[in-house]
């Protein structure tokens, strides 16, 4: 049983510090908030690993709340990002960014080579 | 009473483990892939499948009807609002062009000059299915922008 708990809780673990790390590098928005929604799926699933393992149902009404918070929190961040278009070009695209983040980088890493 | 005893205990042992480790590969994915949509598709591994997996082994080991029925409004919440989170995020991510266009090979949502997409939508019904990279072929040829080969 103690195999179980150490194994489980690694999995999770090293899943959520994976998870944060994606959080902190970004490198923009809409990667921090899928970092985060992923990062409180794996604390749910923590929390019901919990619950079954010690049978401890306690915990379950929490899991309602940090499946709706996960939720609604990335739901309001995504429309938030989506209310910053100020204008768009005819494509349908708005004129912010000029490209990702990460091409543009992966572009200079080619160039470097 | 929180040891492993009877055969159906091990079997929600092992969907617990299985459900973690949809939550490490989740971790890994989103650390290694290259752009959002990318990181998206590796981070909604756990959030239906793994989660299934996870309330369906905690619901046999918790044994009790009112936790079962919590944990299967856990599940059905996440299975209606999965789709719906990430669909609003990719349309954000599209938009806002954090999409890696070099990684593509079709992007049916651009459109003007460059557009990949052949049909408009007023198509019959019954139209063929869409072939985007031989229908594109043969629409450039038609063009003049590629010779015949």
């Amino acid at each position: 049983m103690t195999v179980v708990y150490w194994l489980a809780y690694g999995l999770l673990g090293v899943g959520a510090l994976l998870a944060l790390v994606r959080l902190g590098i970004g490198p923009s928005l809409l990667d921090r908030v899928v970092a985060t929604d992923t990062l409180l799926v794996i604390i749910a699933a923590g929390l019901a690993v919990h619950a079954g393992l010690q049978r401890d149902p306690t915990v379950v009404p929490v899991l309602v709340v940090v499946s709706l918070l996960a939720f609604v929190g990335s739901v309001s961040v995504a429309r938030y990002i989506g209310g910053m278009l100020v204008s768009s070009t005819g494509d349908g695209q708005d004129v912010g960014l000029p490209e990702a983040g990460e091409e543009r980088i992966a572009r200079s890493l080619e160039a470097d080579r | 009473m929180s040891e492993v005893q009877t055969a159906a205990d091990v079997l929600a042992v092992v969907l617990l483990l299985l459900g973690a480790f949809l939550c490490l590969t989740a971790g890994l994915g989103l650390v290694r892939f290259p752009d959002v949509l990318t990181r998206m598709h590796a981070g909604t591994k756990p959030q239906v499948l793994g989660v299934l997996l996870i309330m369906v082994g905690a619901a046999i080991r918790l044994q009790g009807w009112s936790a079962t029925w919590m944990l299967l409004l856990v599940a059905v919440f996440q299975m209606l609002t999965a789709p719906v989170s990430a669909h609003m995020i990719s349309r954000v991510a599209y938009r806002r062009r954090h999409v890696r266009r070099d990684r593509l090979f079709v992007d049916e949502l651009r459109t003007g000059e460059a557009s990949d997409r052949l049909y408009r939508g007023d198509e019959p019904a019954d139209a063929p299915p869409e072939e985007p990279a031989r229908a594109l072929v043969e629409s450039r040829r038609e063009d003049g922008d590629l010779a015949p080969d």
